[in-house]
């Protein structure tokens, strides 16, 4: 028997490690897999609920979500290819474009 | 006790990466240490008797979308991350409050949400149950869902094609 707020707690440590990655990185490959990352901590949640309340659709949930993730990825690193392309580079802070 | 040594031996693991995915300055060190919280990850569903989702979590995350990002970084010649200063507001403010409220959450979590545990394996998920669910009552989000991935494949092939040809036509004209 574990304790529900324990995965609770590993699912908030992740999801709270994605959002620094996202916030302090610069590199657009690794603020990408900081998504990722809270992405699965939020996963985590779903599956613990759904044992704790025996709903199956909590699950299903988690499912859906990895579909989405999966869409997401394939986009966003072919908007990265795209725009290693143009401007040379995968630091966010060169890309300033529509900065004053 | 068992599981509970189990539970934390593989939280500790999948912790650690995710730490370890911050501390990184290369993003290769960054999408390994990301593969081992997922694999760890795979693990504590199974635990949970989440045994597709567990299964489905190797196979589409840390094998397809994860040997996706390591192309990319193989493709792009990533290098080594520049730091940069960051604003002194932000340590100043950011880390005692970031401190608090963490410490906030884990009290609420740990002391005011009662005594409830979950059972290891209490709900068995097995594809049979889930395709269930999925084919029944889900039917229309997962139809949703094939035109959704659909789109992200085109979309994809669209942004990442080269766009050498119009660029050469433009020259041309």
């Amino acid at each position: 028997m574990v304790p529900l707020s324990y995965y609770l707690a590993l699912s908030g440590f992740l999801f709270a490690c994605g959002v620094t990655g996202f916030l302090i990185k610069r590199n657009i490959i690794t603020i990408f897999m900081s998504i990722e990352l809270m992405l699965n901590g939020v996963n985590l949640s779903f599956v613990a609920f759904a044992a704790q309340w025996h709903a199956l659709s909590g699950q299903v949930f988690v499912f859906f979500v990895m579909v989405v993730a999966a869409a997401e990825a394939a986009v966003g690193l072919a908007i990265i290819i795209a725009v290693f392309r143009t401007r040379e580079t995968l630091n966010v802070d060169r890309v300033n474009l529509l900065k004053l | 006790m068992l599981h509970l040594s189990i539970f934390l031996f593989f939280g500790a693991i999948c912790a650690a990466g995710a730490v370890n995915l911050l501390v990184q300055r290369h993003p290769i060190n960054s999408a390994l240490s990301l593969i081992a919280v997922m694999v760890s990850l795979a693990v504590e569903y199974l635990l949970l008797g989440a045994e597709f989702v567990a299964a489905v979590q190797v196979i589409i995350y840390a094998g397809a979308i994860m040997v996706l990002f390591v192309f990319v970084i193989m493709l792009l010649n990533a290098g080594v991350e520049e730091r940069i200063e960051g604003s002194r507001v932000a340590m100043i403010l950011g880390i005692p409050g970031m401190l608090v409220g963490s410490a906030l959450v884990a009290w609420v979590l740990l002391e005011r949400s009662g005594t409830s545990s979950v059972a290891v394996g209490s709900l068995p998920g097995y594809p049979k149950e889930i395709a269930g669910l999925l084919f029944h009552d889900f039917l229309l989000p997962f139809e949703v869902t094939s035109v959704l991935v659909l789109i992200a494949i085109m979309g994809a092939v669209v942004l990442a094609s080269h766009p050498d040809s119009e660029t050469q036509q433009k020259k041309e004209s």
